[in-house]
């Protein structure tokens, strides 16, 4: 049994929030800093023909308002490079620092005001007067796809920025052989990550003027670090990258922006430490989203519902620009299939821009939508079959003895996609159970009787967690004792910090709280890729715990030489290293690491490196798949198309839990999430492409009064892919949790005969389908139940 | 811009000091006194985040300007733990519940519930949703903030009554 591992520890983390002592970026103060605004473009797409800042340039406060051509000198190329890549290359498709020419959506940004405050500023940006010619706009993909479409960027040939196939199978002899052909047309909305803080960046001109700290509230301090140093064309000693407290990450900070790249290179020319804060009106304006796909799918079955394939399309919304790899509709299509056996699969996949903020990954990064794609289908066939919702997944759920189980896909590494474990008809089981899914046909039957609209769904989901190539792990104890984690992972509210320093302390004899942990710094960690993908447990966790495995064996190894008793005689406790079963005699981690420090011309420990510490660079190409089966009930008030969640069972195998607290939270969170891709949360555009949603009074995020008590199940079979036998954990909550939602909705809307094939689903829209339905059914001659 | 001098009350101690009448009371505490404790996410009067005390009473600091509080009693997330450290049982709540994620709308979450604690000692569920229905989390789901306000009643309670 574990001592500190697969505890719910209280977190490290938490004192210092708490008393209202975190360091989130603006929370940083600088002596002499000038504050940032932006100039955002106020149209769609247009031509620059001329930009005005003489008024501006002499209002009150300002200190320079500057565009692309007066940043020029500090940057190697005004195009940003592809982020998140092995390249780092600029294309025709990244955005720019600041635009000049062309704008491509609202919001894009196109001068920067720099004054003594943040207020001054704003008042400045009000004075520049940008000159537009505008352009054709595109705001559906559908339409931006067609051969003839506008383009919405003057230099792009075609809208189209990728098209890919995804199959596997004989999928025409799947369609020949099949008893039945449903078809779906699916329309999946997600919105904007929104963390509670936005983004913001500061940097300070270090005394001598040639070399920068950065920090920046990103989920990829590394990335930018390199991305800034190429840019900037700075020796890596003149520069440094720190992630601050961050509050919340979601997916939009997982990108590199134009405004990290801006106020270094501005503060490098004026010689003057910056700051921008992004507001929460720049965050709807400018921060990635993920929003919009279009599924058009056939799903062949035999005559019990067991499928034979599966084919279509997909259309993704990627917006103006893309900042990194579009690896969103990949992920999409890849894992549509989900926990089930498809022999046959053929999905064409068009990546399509629009005249809208670029899209990438928000929670989930494209899983929800296959995951709501496949679910859907799912319940399609059994509706249209007359096969109990459940029982059709029973068919088609992976078996545990086909464990573990290989896709004939491959994941992004050009690994192959290799489900390693899990046992998925019994995490289906287990929640149905808990979620009186038998007995609820009487409920819902007695519940009509009273006119009330009840409903129960359910979605399986499957993620690949753990994303590599790997993540670093340095663990170091000082001659002081004091002991230290140092990681490239980015620690952004999800707790990373207790749960390494768990992982250290469990090796090496201490608590948690006698551990610091050190995430996204790049003056410490020169490796480390950063926080994406549900990957920083597993990754920078196997990591911490190989270091500090290792720091513990050298310890024992120098402390034998240092005591002379051998080795398999000595333990780790308490801080020191002891001999066992004689607890007085040892000698403390602090004496250890300062005899490994080393003195001038002393003799050393034989067999021993120098240094109390390990680090390590766990790789893996692989994924560990986490499984999840969610269940919900809901109650629709058919006359206003007002949902309610009356009960929500979610089951998750996230593998070995390292923090049963932490992961909790997680799922809470991704749930909610959730919540809000399936009731609340659209982000509209008008056919202008001007954003309709720029507060949260218009943007609707989930509030308390909406949820209901969360029932949390989970399973541990261990993943086989790394040491801790961990599977992430930070987006397994969101992925099913549309799909079951809707499901329910469904469920409960029999009587209306309604099939729904959209997400979100907003009352106005539920009532209209209910609306529909009753005139179907009217039209039919049918009664309604 | 016309400055005006303001004297007010920050967790027990007086301050005087001058503002721009524009800069709203968060900016003030956050980067007039340094209480940076005190969040802005969305700085339109929707998240939250900004909620402090004035004279006892829950006020979204992004929607009221510095010179508003002049003469006020103002409570910020600064000024729950004891004089002598130890953390203020709400506090200790959200800790042992994991009531907090991120820590960003902890600030505005806290101060409302103090709110709440005060006039309500015993409240149910559903009235610690209802309190902080107009507090936006985007980490926890909620739920376990629920929890800890739940302990935190109970824990004062116990301290009443001793
Ligand atoms: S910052 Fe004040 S309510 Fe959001
Ligand atoms: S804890 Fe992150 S927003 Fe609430």
């Amino acid at each position: 049994m574990s001592r500190v591992v697969g505890h719910p520890k209280h977190r490290i983390e938490d004192p210092a929030l708490l008393r209202g002592n975190g360091r989130f970026v603006d929370d940083i103060a600088l002596p002499d800093l000038l504050h940032v605004a932006f100039v955002r473009s106020t149209v769609a797409h247009a031509r620059i023909i001329g930009v005005d800042v003489e008024i501006a340039k002499d209002m009150p406060g300002v200190h320079a308002v500057m565009q692309a051509k007066d940043l020029k000198p500090a940057l190697m190329s005004l195009r940003m490079p592809l982020g998140a890549s092995p390249s780092s290359a600029q294309n025709s498709s990244t955005p720019f620092v600041l635009s000049d020419k062309e704008v491509a959506y609202v919001g894009e940004p196109i001068a920067m005001v720099v004054a003594h405050s943040r207020y001054e500023a704003e008042d400045a940006v009000a004075a520049v007067i940008v000159d537009y010619d505008t352009l054709p706009v595109v705001t559906d993909a559908r339409v931006g796809a067609v051969v003839g479409a506008p383009v919405v960027r003057t230099e792009l040939a075609s809208n189209v920025l990728n098209k890919l196939k995804v199959e596997f199978g004989d999928i025409e002899a799947a369609f020949s052989d099949a008893a039945h052909v449903f078809h779906d047309d699916l329309l999946q909305h997600r919105g904007c990550g929104h963390p509670m803080e936005g983004r913001g960046v500061l940097v300070e001109v270090r005394p001598g003027g040639n070399s920068l700290c950065v920090w920046s509230s990103t989920q990829m301090p590394h990335d930018l670090f390199h991305a800034l140093s190429a840019m900037l064309d700075l020796d890596e000693n003149r520069l440094r990258v720190i992630t601050p407290d961050v509050g919340g990450g979601f997916g939009p900070k997982y990108c590199l922006y134009p405004e990290e790249f801006a106020l270094p290179a501005a503060a490098t020319i004026l010689g003057r430490n910056l700051k921008w804060i992004e507001d929460r009106r720049e965050n709807f304006l400018a921060a990635i989203q993920e929003r919009d796909q279009y599924w058009s799918l056939d799903v062949a079955t035999d005559a019990d519902g067991r499928v034979l394939g599966m084919k279509g399309s997909l259309i993704h919304d990627q917006g103006a620009y893309a900042p990194k790899p579009v690896n969103l509709p990949y992920n999409s299509a890849t894992a549509a299939t989900g926990p089930y056996i498809v022999p046959a699969y053929s999905v064409d996949v068009s990546i399509v821009h629009t005249n809208k903020v670029p899209v990438s990954s928000v929670r989930g990064a494209g899983y929800p939508q296959a995951a709501f794609a496949m679910e859907r289908m799912m319940d399609l066939i059994a509706t249209e079959l007359g096969i109990d919702r459940a029982e059709v997944r029973a068919r088609n759920l992976i078996p545990p003895s086909k464990m573990p189980y290989t896709k004939p896909l491959k994941a992004r590494s050009g690994a192959a996609m290799v489900y390693d474990s899990g046992d998925y008809p019994a995490s289906q089981a287990e929640a149905l159970a808990a979620a009186g899914w038998t007995d609820f046909p009487q409920r819902q039957a007695a519940a009509l009787a009273e006119g009330r609209h009840i409903g129960i769904g359910m979605a399986n989901a499957v993620k690949g967690t753990g994303r590599g190539p790997f993540e670093s792990g340095t663990v170091r104890i000082a001659p002081s004792g004091r002991v230290s984690v140092f990681t490239g992972a980015t620690a952004m509210g999800q707790g990373l910090a207790t749960a390494l320093a768990q992982i250290c302390a469990e090796e090496l004899g201490i608590e948690a709280e006698q551990v610091t942990v050190i995430a996204g710094d790049t003056a410490f960690s020169p490796l480390g890729l950063g926080g994406f993908a549900s990957r920083q447990l597993v990754t920078a966790g196997s990591s911490v715990h190989i270091a500090s495995k290792a720091v513990a064996a050298k310890a024992i190894k120098a402390a034998s030489h240092m005591l002379d008793v051998p080795e398999e005689e000595l333990e780790l406790s308490g801080g020191h290293v002891r001999v066992k079963g004689n607890s007085n005699r040892g000698m403390s981690l602090a004496e250890v690491a300062t005899r490994l420090r080393g003195a001038p011309g002393y003799a050393f420990p034989a067999d021993v490196d120098p240094g109390l510490e390990s680090s390590i660079q766990w790789k893996t190409d692989a994924l560990a798949y986490a499984n999840a089966c969610h269940v919900v009930e809901v109650e629709v008030d058919v006359e206003v198309g007002h949902v309610t969640i009356n009960r929500y069972v979610a089951l998750h195998d996230s593998g070995k839990l390292i923090n049963p607290m932490i992961v909790d939270g997680q799922i809470h969170g991704g749930i909610a999430h959730g919540i809000g891709n399936a009731l609340f949360e659209v982000m509209g555009y008008d056919e202008s492409g001007q954003p309709l949603t720029t507060t949260f009074a218009e943007y609707l995020l989930v509030t308390a009064t909406e949820l209901p008590r969360f029932e949390t199940i989970y399973l541990e079979t261990p993943s086989p892919m790394n040491p801790l036998g961990a599977k992430g954990v930070g987006e397994a909550g969101t992925i099913p949790a549309a799909a079951a939602i809707i499901s329910a909705v469904e469920d409960a809307l029999k009587p209306f005969a309604v099939r729904i094939s959209q997400t979100p689903i907003v009352p106005e829209t539920l009532f209209n389908l209910i609306q529909k339905g009753r005139a179907e059914m009217a039209a039919r001659g049918e009664a309604i139940s | 811009m016309s400055e005006r001098s303001i004297e007010l009350t920050v967790n027990g101690r007086s301050y005087s000091g001058t503002a721009d009448v524009r800069t709203t009371l968060a900016d003030f505490l956050r980067h007039g006194l340094g209480l940076t404790g005190t969040h802005l996410g969305c700085e339109h009067g929707v998240c939250g985040a900004c909620t402090i005390l004035v004279d006892g009473v829950s006020a979204r600091s992004c929607l009221m300007l510095a010179v508003q509080a002049e003469g006020s009693d103002v409570r910020t997330i600064e000024g729950l733990a004891e004089p002598n450290g130890d953390l203020h049982p709400l506090q200790t709540a959200f800790r042992d519940n994991h009531g907090l994620q991120c820590g960003f709308c902890t600030p505005g979450i806290l101060m409302t519930l103090m709110e709440l604690l005060d006039e309500q000692p015993d409240p149910t569920e559903a009235d610690v949703r209802d309190a902080i229905s107009g507090n936006i989390c985007r980490c926890t789901g909620y739920q376990s903030i629920v929890a800890a306000a739940m302990q935190a009643a109970a824990e004062l309670r116990k301290g009443r009554r001793a």
